[in-house]
C-alpha cells in the first residue's frame, strides 16, 4: 500500500552546510497494517510523516502509495492526494479553535474530491464518543475530547492511509489507551493502514509491526554535519 | 463546508476586530454614499426646475445667475427691478393701448408696438409673463404674477404637465367677491402654514421677518405637487400686489423730473370704495419670463436684450448648466475624493486588521493545508473574509447613509422639492460595491499572500 524506496530529504544549515535528515532505502506498509514507529526526539520522525503526507518534497527517491509515486507529482498535485488519501493525527490536535467539533471534522472532508457527507462526519463523531459534543468548541473539550475530535477529522476523508504523530503525547494517562484504541478500532474498521509515531514501547508493544527510526533510517546514523 | 464558511468562521473568531474594522468601513461607504446621495438631490433640484416652460427670464443688469436663482428656484435675494414701460415692450400696440387705458397712468409713445413684440405672437404659444418679488408669506416667497403663470406654463420632465388645483382654482385678475386679492397656494406651503382655501393671509415684506402688510389676500386655490419650486411658493394676483402698501414707485411728474415724495405712495379709490388699479408708471416687475413663439428667436432676443443698457436675459437651462459645472460637479469630485480616501483609510485597516492576525493563524493555515488546501485555497479564504468584510461594511454603511436621507426626506422635500425616501439611489452609487470589493481585495491580498506562503512544516512544529 505504501512503498518508500531511496527516499531521501537533506536540509541546508543556517551557517553553512548540509543536515540529512532521511535516508531511507526502502520501507513498505501493507494495507489495512497498522506499524509503530519509534525513535528519539529530533530524529526525523515528523519529517519521514510529512514526506509521506506530500507536504514535504523529498530530494530524491520514491513515496508510493498504491503504486502511484507521489514524490514526482507538483505541489499542488500532492495536495490533492493528501486530501484524497491521507489522515493526519497531530501532536497536539491541531483544531481550529473557531470552529465547533463537527465543524472541525468536516474540514477534513473540504479539500478532497469526495462529497462533503454531513452523516459521516456525525457517525464519525459518534464513533469517538463524543455524539453530545458535535457543537462545542475546541476550547469547551477536555484534552481527551479534543484528540477524539482529531481522529474523527482525520478519518473523515476516507484516508488510505492514517499517519499518527505522537498522538498521546499530551494525554493524560488515563486517556491514552482510549486514544491509541480509537485511532486503531477507526483504522481496522475502514481498512485503513496506520503508520504510528510514538516514544512510549508500551503502546508500540501493542502493534503487530514495531520499526525503530535509526534502524529504518541510514542518516540517523551519520555523524553530526561539519561546516 | 465551503470556503465562505471557512472564511466566515475566521472573521467570527476575530470578532471585536472585525466589528470594528466592519464599522470603519461603513461609516466610509456611508460618508460617500451621503455624499452622492445629497449631490444627486441636488443635481435633480435645479434640473427639475430648469425645464420650467419658458426659454428666458429677463431681470434688471447684475448677475444672470442670481437672476435664475432668484426668479425660477425663489433664492437668493430679490435683484433690482424693471420699470413697467420695458415689461410693455413684449406687447403689441394694441396691448400696450388696452393696458394704459384700463390701468391710467402714462406710457412713453403707446402708439407703437412695443421694441420686442415681433418675437411674441401669443396666439402662437409666445409667452411673457411678469413676475414681481419681494414679499414672503412665513418663510415661503410670494410671486405676484398674473393668472397665465399658472394656466400658460407647464412643468414636468417633458414640460407637458399643466399646473392642476388639488383644491380650488387659479386666482383671477379682478372679481366681485375678492376684488384684485386672490391667491394660490403651493402644496408645501399650505402644508406647512396649514392654511387653506377661504382663508386670508397677510405677506411680509421684504423679508420672511419683515413688516406685516395690511392688505390680505384670499386663498382661491392649492396646487397639487408638482416637484418643482413652485410648490414652495405663494402666487397672489400681480394687481393686488401692487396695491399693497410700499409696491408703488413714485409716479412721474409732467417736466419729466421725479420728485423726492414720501416713499409711500397713496392708492386710489374708486367711487364705489374699491381700489383702483395701480397705474402704469407707478409699476415695476421684478422679472419677465419668455418663450417667444418660435423657439430660434430665443438666441436672438437674448442678444438684443443683453446689448441694451436697461435689462438682461439669461436663460435658465444655460445658467444652472453652468452653476453644476463650475460649482456643484468640483465640490462633488473633491468631497468624493475626501470619502475616497476615507474608503481606502477603512481599507487599510482591513489589511492591518487581518494581517495583524496572520501570526496567530499560521497554525490554521498549515493545518488546513496539511488536510488537502491548496495554497491558493488557503489564499481564497483570506481574500473572503476581506471581501466580507468589505461587503458588510458597504451594505451597512448604504444602510445607515440611507436611513439617514430617508430620516431627513420630509425636511429635503421642504427645502428643495425633491421627494426622496430611503430607497433613492442615483446611478453613481452603483459602484461603490464594486469599488468596496476591489479596495478589499486589494487590502486583503498582503495578508493571503502570507497564507500562501506559510509554511507548513514549520508552522505545524511550532
Amino acid at each position: 500500500m505504501l512503498e518508500l524506496i531511496n527516499v531521501k530529504k537533506e536540509f541546508p544549515q543556517p551557517g553553512g552546510g548540509i543536515l540529512s535528515v532521511l535516508d531511507i532505502p526502502k520501507f513498505t506498509i501493507g494495507k489495512g497494517e497498522q506499524v509503530a514507529l519509534i525513535g528519539r526526539s529530533g530524529g526525523g520522525k515528523s519529517t519521514l510523516l510529512h514526506t509521506i503526507a506530500g507536504i514535504t518534497k523529498v530530494d530524491g527517491g520514491q513515496i508510493k502509495v498504491n503504486g502511484y509515486d507521489i514524490a514526482r507529482l507538483s505541489e499542488a498535485g500532492r495536495d490533492r492526494f493528501r486530501a484524497n488519501a491521507i489522515g493526519y493525527v497531530f501532536q497536539t490536535f491541531n483544531l481550529l479553535n473557531g470552529f465547533t467539533a463537527l465543524e472541525n471534522v468536516r474540514l477534513g472532508m473540504t479539500f478532497g474530491a469526495g462529497n462533503h457527507d454531513l452523516s459521516r462526519a456525525k457517525m464519525l463523531l459518534e464513533r469517538v464518543g463524543l455524539a453530545d459534543r458535535m457543537h462545542y468548541k475546541p476550547g469547551q473539550l477536555s484534552v481527551g475530547q479534543q484528540q477524539r475530535v482529531a481522529i474523527a477529522r482525520a478519518m473523515a476523508g476516507r484516508p488510505k492511509l492514517l499517519l499518527a504523530d505522537e498522538p498521546t503525547a499530551n494525554i493524560d494517562p488515563a486517556n491514552q489507551q482510549i486514544i491509541i484504541d480509537l485511532i486503531r478500532q477507526n483504522c481496522r474498521d475502514e481498512e485503513v493502514a496506520l503508520l504510528l509515531v510514538t516514544h512510549s514501547m508500551e503502546v508500540a508493544e501493542q502493534f503487530e509491526r514495531i520499526v525503530k527510526f535509526e534502524e529504518l533510517n541510514q542518516a540517523s546514523r551519520l555523524p553530526e554535519p561539519t561546516i | 463546508m465551503n470556503l465562505i464558511t471557512i472564511a466566515w468562521r475566521n472573521a467570527q473568531q476575530r470578532g471585536l476586530s472585525t466589528v470594528l474594522t466592519t464599522i470603519s468601513l461603513a461609516l466610509g461607504v456611508g460618508l460617500v454614499a451621503l455624499v452622492l446621495s445629497i449631490h444627486g438631490i441636488v443635481t435633480d433640484a435645479f434640473q427639475r426646475n430648469k425645464t420650467v416652460g419658458y426659454n428666458l427670464v429677463v431681470g434688471a443688469k447684475g448677475s444672470p445667475l442670481q437672476l435664475t436663482l432668484n426668479t425660477v428656484f425663489y433664492l437668493s435675494q430679490p435683484v433690482e427691478n424693471l420699470p413697467y414701460d420695458y415689461f410693455l415692450e413684449f406687447f403689441n400696440q394694441a396691448e400696450r393701448e388696452r393696458q394704459l387705458n384700463a390701468y391710467g397712468g402714462r406710457l412713453t409713445e403707446p402708439n407703437r408696438d412695443g421694441k420686442y413684440a415681433d418675437y411674441f405672437d401669443l396666439e402662437s404659444g409666445g409667452l411673457v409673463i411678469p413676475v414681481c418679488l419681494g414679499d414672503y408669506f412665513g418663510e415661503y416667497r410670494v410671486v405676484g404674477t398674473t393668472p397665465a403663470f399658472l394656466n400658460e406654463l407647464k412643468h414636468g420632465p417633458s414640460v407637458d404637465l399643466p399646473y392642476t388645483f388639488r383644491e380650488g382654482r387659479n386666482f383671477e385678475t379682478y372679481n366681485e367677491e375678492n376684488t384684485y386679492f386672490e391667491a394660490v397656494l403651493g402644496s408645501r406651503v399650505a402644508a406647512t402654514m396649514n392654511i387653506g382655501v377661504g382663508d386670508t393671509f397677510n405677506p411680509t415684506h421684504g423679508d420672511p421677518e419683515g413688516k406685516g402688510h395690511d392688505a390680505g389676500f384670499k386663498v382661491v386655490g392649492v396646487l397639487a405637487p408638482t416637484g418643482t419650486t413652485n410648490d414652495r411658493a405663494t402666487f397672489v394676483n400681480m394687481e393686488g400686489f401692487y396695491l399693497m402698501e410700499g409696491h408703488a414707485k413714485p409716479p412721474v411728474l409732467d417736466d419729466e423730473t421725479t420728485e423726492e415724495t414720501s416713499e409711500v405712495v397713496e392708492v386710489q379709490v374708486a367711487d364705489d370704495g374699491t381700489e383702483k388699479p395701480l397705474p402704469l408708471d407707478q409699476r415695476e416687475v421684478t422679472a419677465i419670463l419668455l418663450r417667444p413663439s418660435q423657439m430660434m428667436f430665443g438666441m436672438l432676443l437674448q442678444n438684443e436684450i443683453n446689448e441694451g443698457l436697461q435689462a438682461q436675459a439669461a436663460t435658465p437651462i444655460g445658467e444652472i448648466s453652468k452653476l453644476m459645472d463650475q460649482f456643484v460637479n468640483p465640490i462633488r469630485y473633491v468631497l468624493l475624493l475626501i470619502t475616497a480616501i476615507t474608503c481606502l483609510v477603512a481599507a487599510v485597516g482591513i489589511l492591518v486588521s487581518i494581517y495583524n492576525s496572520m501570526n496567530d493563524r499560521r497554525r490554521d493555515i498549515a493545518v488546513m493545508r496539511a488536510l488537502g488546501a491548496q495554497r491558493s485555497t488557503v489564499m481564497w479564504v483570506i481574500l473572503l473574509e476581506s471581501g466580507m468584510i468589505a461587503l458588510l461594511g458597504g451594505i451597512l454603511g448604504w444602510v445607515v447613509a440611507h436611513g439617514v436621507i430617508g430620516l431627513a426626506s420630509g425636511t429635503i422635500e421642504d427645502r428643495t422639492g425633491v421627494p426622496v425616501n430611503f430607497f433613492s439611489t442615483t446611478t453613481a452609487e452603483l459602484y461603490i460595491l464594486p469599488f468596496i470589493l476591489a479596495l478589499a481585495a486589494i487590502a486583503g491580498f498582503v495578508p493571503a499572500l502570507v497564507a500562501y506562503r506559510t509554511d507548513v512544516s514549520r508552522s505545524l512544529s511550532a
